[in-house]
């Protein structure tokens, strides 16, 4: 009889199950085709009543949440992004607070740092850390005998990179180094997360510094040694595993491939540090859930799911995106992810380590904030121009940017009262 | 009353998916902030690609368009003198016709790229002593070729389709009267057959050059952005860089000079009203 009844239940739970609407789960992260696909067969797979993924554009996000709320018509109950790409929503009034869920997960054991990151400095828990990467470096063992005298892999600066790749370039008559410079890769985040903190300890006020000028100088010489193919990479790791780039720099998830396929050809580390320290980007996505979500419950049970233990391993088993709770890694984590992890948690733990957060406040002008950066990149490398004046005149765009979205300095810059200023 | 109901789908359907965006486009380029504007234009002529995107796209115009009516007339000449097979060859040489832009572009991506089919053979032949990078930023001149090559390949079809079926209405009269005058065949090419072609040269010139102004997805496939051209900057302008504004602007400079183009040829290939 008992049987009988819970079968009548499970039924009509299942039922209901299919009745009901999936959840609209926005994301401006794993956006790439695969990576999407992994999300839905995956890492969603189990959750019911089941959601529907939805990849978006960073800057399109903004748009598209103030356009449903303009119409009244809301169809997303979940969203995720990173840090810098959910600020802009805070002022809009979109998100809401979700301390009572923040309450609920207490055990699950969420990192302090990642968890206060949600509040944007009030009050309120406005989302909830889902996961987080950085970027990497990732090199061919083949390249290991060429490193510098003296030189800790883990420890790396920019001067022995460039001896390296002069090194590697003797050896093997190639330009083996690379970076993502292509069309969708994340080459502004380079200079924005890694180059230019390392030299300045800043990124908006210290833009045209002589510091910044010293910077671009040495990195257009460490060019020299650079596959010129880096300005059609978009993922490092495809370069990697055909052997045109012996020594990459990306984001995790874009290198993950290489580190998995082949855990015996390759080893993952830190990026380097310049004078001013070791400029590093984490990236922490969360979750957010918009005000007038058509449904709420629906999206905390989704938030549920996401940040339970075992989804947070196989999020970094498949999607090269890492545990923000105390989830412990298992032991069986395959070689290519303990690799990557390893590297993360080195960057992380790095005592120079100079932290730089994503673009902050910058909303739908963040596309052209990323464009000075990859402008001047094409102007000082690419085509050689003075590094002074490139620097003035892309300064003066990065400042006419920070003045149209009024957006305070962020991390590393210091904190400052109205809109971050280039001096 | 009847033939107003006839084109009047037609009409509604320009009207919603041609007119309407137009506006909303010129809209966009001349405003800035709700006000009437040349800011968008600024920026865009201000941009440090710009002017590699004008002198790209026109470039590849010049040497792609008139590569690809000689090709498409020899090759149209040469099928007149064909007799079995003829549609076999017909449809062969119309294959690319039937791939999309991308596809073609990404054929090509897997001919010229590192590892590509071009390297391996160079490689075995021995013309090379390891792969050359033919697509960087530091080999404009065979990053040009491969971009100009690919577009000739992949849209000569199109242009040989039009001038088949010119020539399949060329009246045999002409031709057999220059001969019997003996006229060399060369003579009788260019005094005949080439200015009674003349509305269908038009018509495949006038296409293919606004076709090829707007050059996209081959450009990008194997150009990437090493090879800006105008569509491929408005596509960056609207997709990285976030700004409809410039896009726009760039939308309106490719449709200025498609309308250019097009007048250009109406007047300089007409055929006057006595020989219609």
């Amino acid at each position: 009889m008992l049987r009988k009844t819970l079968f009548a239940l499970s039924l009509f739970a299942s039922i209901g199950a299919q009745a009901a609407d999936p959840v609209v789960f926005l994301s401006t992260q794993l956006r790439p085709l695969e990576a999407a696909q992994t999300v839905r067969t995956v890492i969603l797979k189990d959750f019911k009543p089941g959601a529907e993924f939805v990849p978006e554009q960073p800057a399109e996000l903004v748009t598209r949440l103030k356009a449903e709320a303009q119409a009244g018509k809301h169809t997303i109950s979940l969203i995720a992004g990173v840090h810098g790409e959910l600020q802009p929503l805070v002022p809009e009034g979109i998100l809401t607070p979700l301390d009572d869920v923040a309450a609920a997960l207490k055990d699950r054991g969420f990192a302090p740092d990642l968890m206060s990151l949600g509040k944007f400095g009030t009050d309120k828990q406005l989302f909830i850390p889902w996961m987080q990467a950085t970027y990497i470096m990732v090199a061919n063992k083949k390249a290991l005998p060429y490193l510098p005298k003296g030189a800790d892999i883990n420890a790396l600066t920019y001067a022995q990179l460039a001896e390296w790749g002069d090194a590697l370039q003797k050896a093997t008559g190639k330009r083996v180094l690379g970076f993502p410079a292509g069309p969708t890769g994340l080459m502004h985040r380079f200079f924005e997360g890694f180059l230019l903190p390392s030299y300045t300890g800043g990124v908006v006020t210290t833009f045209k510094s002589p510091e910044a000028e010293t910077a671009w100088t040495e990195f257009a010489a460490l060019w020299k040694f650079v596959n010129p193919n880096s300005t059609n990479i978009n993922f490092m790791q495809e370069a990697l595993m055909t052997g045109d780039v012996w020594v990459g720099f990306d984001h995790v998830a874009r290198m993950i491939d290489a580190l998995q396929k082949q855990p015996d050809d390759f080893v993952a580390f830190p990026a380097p540090a310049g004078p001013k320290g070791r400029g590093w980007m984490p990236v922490l996505v969360g979750l957010g859930i918009p005000k007038g979500a058509p449904d709420v419950a629906g999206a905390k049970a989704l938030i549920d799911h996401l940040t339970r233990a075992d989804i947070q391993i196989t999020t970094a088993k498949v999607a090269g995106f890492f545990p923000v709770t105390s989830a412990p890694l298992p032991t069986d984590l395959d070689a290519g992810n303990k690799a990557a992890v390893a590297a993360i948690q080195k960057t992380g733990a790095a005592i120079d380590g100079i932290a730089a957060l994503l673009p902050v406040g910058l909303g739908a002008k963040s596309g052209e904030f990323d464009k000075a950066f990859l402008d001047t990149f094409q102007l000082i490398v690419l085509r050689g121009q003075p590094v002074k004046a490139v620097l003035e005149k892309q300064g003066a765009t990065v400042q006419r940017l920070m003045t149209e979205t009024a957006a305070p300095c962020w991390k590393p810059d210091a904190a400052s009262t109205g809109a971050c200023q280039v001096k | 009353m009847l033939p107003y109901a006839l084109i009047a789908p037609t009409v509604l359907f320009l009207g919603v998916l041609f007119v309407i965006p137009l506006v909303q486009t010129v809209a966009l380029a001349f405003q800035v902030k709700g006000g009437w504007s040349l800011d968008n234009f600024a920026t865009m002529a201000d941009d440090l690609n710009f002017h590699d995107a004008v002198v790209n796209t026109f470039r590849l115009v010049a040497v792609a368009v008139p590569l690809q009516l000689v090709f498409a007339i020899g090759m149209a000449m040469m099928l007149r003198r064909i007799g079995k097979g003829r549609d076999l060859i017909l449809w062969i040489w119309s294959i690319p016709l039937g791939i999309s832009d991308l596809a073609a572009g990404l054929v090509w991506l897997a001919i010229v790229n590192d590892q590509g089919y071009l390297n391996s053979v160079l490689f075995r032949l021995g013309v090379i002593a390891r792969p050359e990078s033919w697509l960087t930023y530091e080999t404009p001149a065979a990053l040009f070729f491969a971009v100009a090559i690919a577009e000739i390949w992949r849209a000569t079809a199109i242009v040989l389709l039009i001038i088949v079926a010119g020539v399949q209405v060329l009246p045999k009269e002409y031709g057999e009267a220059a001969e019997v005058f003996g006229a060399s065949p060369w003579k009788s090419f260019t005094r005949i057959t080439l200015p009674l072609l003349k509305p269908s040269i038009q018509t495949a010139l006038i296409l293919r050059t606004v076709l090829a102004f707007e050059a996209f997805a081959v450009v990008m496939a194997i150009g990437g952005r090493n090879f800006p051209v105008i569509i491929s900057e408005a596509f960056t302008w609207q997709h990285f860089n976030n700004d409809s504004g410039v896009a726009a602007s760039y939308a309106i400079v490719i449709m200025a000079i498609s309308i250019v183009a097009t007048l250009v040829y109406l007047v300089a290939l007409r055929t006057p009203a006595a020989q219609r």
